[in-house]
């Protein structure tokens, strides 16, 4: 491992008033890999990709993109590094006084100067890849389905071919066959493409589709990473409650835990 | 009384005064760090408007949003405001015989305060307010955040169009409305009040002088730059969720009310004194 890391936290924290969140994230992304971001909810997962990007200041710690340091860098730094990222936000966020095509195509006609008639093209073509077509390119976002939206949200995210893609739950809210499409797509930017893929997910079997590397996150930290292989043999009691999605164990009852050990 | 006695009593008053003295500080707080955060924004907004990339297609769909569609409310307000000053100006100087003084109350009051600042009003309730709610709805749906991840800079994009737009459709709608309301005087002065209407417009024309209705203008770039702004500002600022959104609304409505009458103010002072 002498190649540095795509992404690099170190010791990241991010509080809201009195509500300490992140308290201090460690994590490396490699380049050209997949890794899964699990965790309960509200346990600052989302949170945790906003602060790579930038759309929230984190209050200490380092993080670091190719090498660049992100926290606390000007707004033009910011401006250039966001130009190598694609986001999937969990709520979606389309632009809803924009058509479905020019959603997707956003990026593309703003970011990357393709003519209008082009980047329509070529916002069609993804709409295809995450199983949606022509039909629906003229609709507004308000009119779909929330699958659907998020769908293409995703087509959105990867439109401009980034080299660093995050992906906050792209599979919730999918019927089980699309999801797989979807877990097939992100597995195809990252092979194909040789993108930098983050994931959120709560969804486990897509989570062992599309990992090559799974952290976990808990309390504000990341409590486990390793190859998604030792998933099963990880040796942490929180892992294991939350990969076999157990009521009781050490993440619900952290009293027993300590009685345990002690 | 005894001093000790005294003493207990002013104990027991300490942590009210306290409290008093600590929820002053606080909104004494509140208000600088608002002002300063809006002056912040405004000198942002129009670093924003002089670099480019400029958005100009979104700047014209403004100027019709902003603009056209205030037409008729700003025009109403115009005609009856008109209409009301030529009665009232003759219920009170037709005890003077007077009765020429009125055409000048009516276009000189037009002119330099009623159309821009009413018209500033309207537009505040009708334009700042949409504003700041769909801003304010952007924000909380994270659409700010992904025009960010977008490379599009949301200052420019949904800021600059609106600002520019306000401080440029404003002085048109108050020059439309200095024209109607002067207008709505003559009908009333003719039609009600029985006055020859060639008198009445010789008696406008010879009152009225260029700074009146240029100073009006400029009185309505700023007003329209203000309503503009507070309703950006407030919806970029938003708090979260519906009611977040709402405060917003309330917000940009209130403040840009209250600043275009302090504004008004002021350049009255410039200009007439
Ligand atoms: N802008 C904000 N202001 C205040 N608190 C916030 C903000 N954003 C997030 N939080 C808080 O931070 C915590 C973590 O939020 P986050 O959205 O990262 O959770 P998550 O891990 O993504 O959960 P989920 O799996 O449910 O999406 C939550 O408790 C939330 O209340
Ligand atoms: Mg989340």
């Amino acid at each position: 491992m002498t190649m540095r890391p795509k992404i690099e936290m170190r010791g990241v924290t991010k509080s809201f008033g009195t509500k300490h969140v992140l308290q201090g994230v460690d994590l490396d992304i490699p380049v050209g890999s997949s890794m899964v971001i699990i965790g309960g909810s509200g346990t600052g997962k989302s949170v945790t990709l906003k602060c790579v990007l930038g759309l929230l200041q984190a209050d200490s710690g380092s993080i670091k993109v190719d090498g660049v340091e992100v926290v606390g860098a000007s707004t033009r730094t910011r401006e250039e590094m966001m130009k190598k990222f694609g986001m999937l936000f969990q709520g979606g966020a389309l632009f809803d006084s924009l058509p479905i095509w020019y959603n997707v195509a956003f990026g593309l006609i703003h970011g990357k100067d393709v003519s209008k008639k082009e980047a329509r093209h070529l916002a069609i073509e993804k709409l295809e890849q995450v199983g949606m077509g022509e039909t629906i390119a003229d609709l507004y976002p308000a009119e779909l389905s929330g699958g659907m939206q998020k769908r293409v949200s995703l087509a959105r995210a990867i439109a401009t071919n980034p080299e660093i893609i995050f992906f906050d739950e792209p599979t919730t809210g999918l019927d089980p066959i699309m999801a797989d499409v979807i877990n097939d797509l992100i597995v195809q930017c990252v092979k194909d493409l040789g993108a930098t893929a983050l994931t959120i997910t709560h969804d486990m079997a897509s989570a062992r589709k599309i990992a090559d590397h799974v952290a976990m996150i808990h309390q504000g930290k990341i409590i486990w990473t390793g190859p998604v292989a030792d998933l099963d043999q990880s040796g942490s009691p929180y892992v294991d409650q939350f990969i076999n999605g157990r009521a009781s164990g050490p993440i619900t009852d952290p009293q027993s835990e300590l009685l345990k050990s002690a | 009384m005894t001093m000790s006695s005294a003493i207990k009593i002013l104990e027991q008053k300490v942590p009210l005064l306290k409290n008093m003295c600590q929820a002053i500080g606080h909104s004494i707080l509140n208000v600088v760090q608002a002002l300063g955060g809006i002056t912040l924004f405004a000198l942002d907004t129009i670093r924003h408007c002089l670099t480019p990339p400029i958005f100009l297609r979104h700047i014209l769909r403004q100027f019709i949003d902003i603009g056209y569609y205030s037409l008729p409310v700003v025009g109403m307000t115009a005609l009856f405001t008109g209409m009301v000053l030529a009665l009232q100006s003759y219920t009170g100087f037709s005890r003077f015989n007077a009765e020429s003084a009125i055409a000048s109350v009516v276009v000189l009051s037009i002119t330099r305060e009623l159309s821009p600042v009413l018209a500033g009003l309207m537009v505040a309730g009708r334009v700042g307010a949409s504003i700041a709610a769909e801003i304010g709805t952007m924000r909380v749906t994270e659409q700010i955040d992904a025009l960010k991840t977008l490379s599009v800079n949301p200052m420019k994009y949904l800021v600059v169009p609106r600002v520019v737009a306000g401080a440029i459709m404003l002085p048109i709608l108050v020059l439309i409305g200095d024209i109607i309301g002067v207008y709505g005087g003559y009908i009333v002065s003719t039609h009600v009040l029985g006055f020859s209407s060639g008198s009445y417009l010789y008696q406008t024309w010879q009152v009225i002088e260029e700074m009146d209705v240029v100073s009006g203008l400029v009185k309505a770039g700023v007003f329209g730059f203000l309503v503009t702004l507070m309703g950006c500002y407030h919806g970029y600022n938003s708090g979260r969720g519906a009611q977040g959104v709402g405060t917003a609304t309330t917000n940009a409505v209130v403040t840009a009310s209250i600043l275009i009458l302090i504004f008004n103010y002021l350049l009255t002072q410039v200009f007439f004194s």
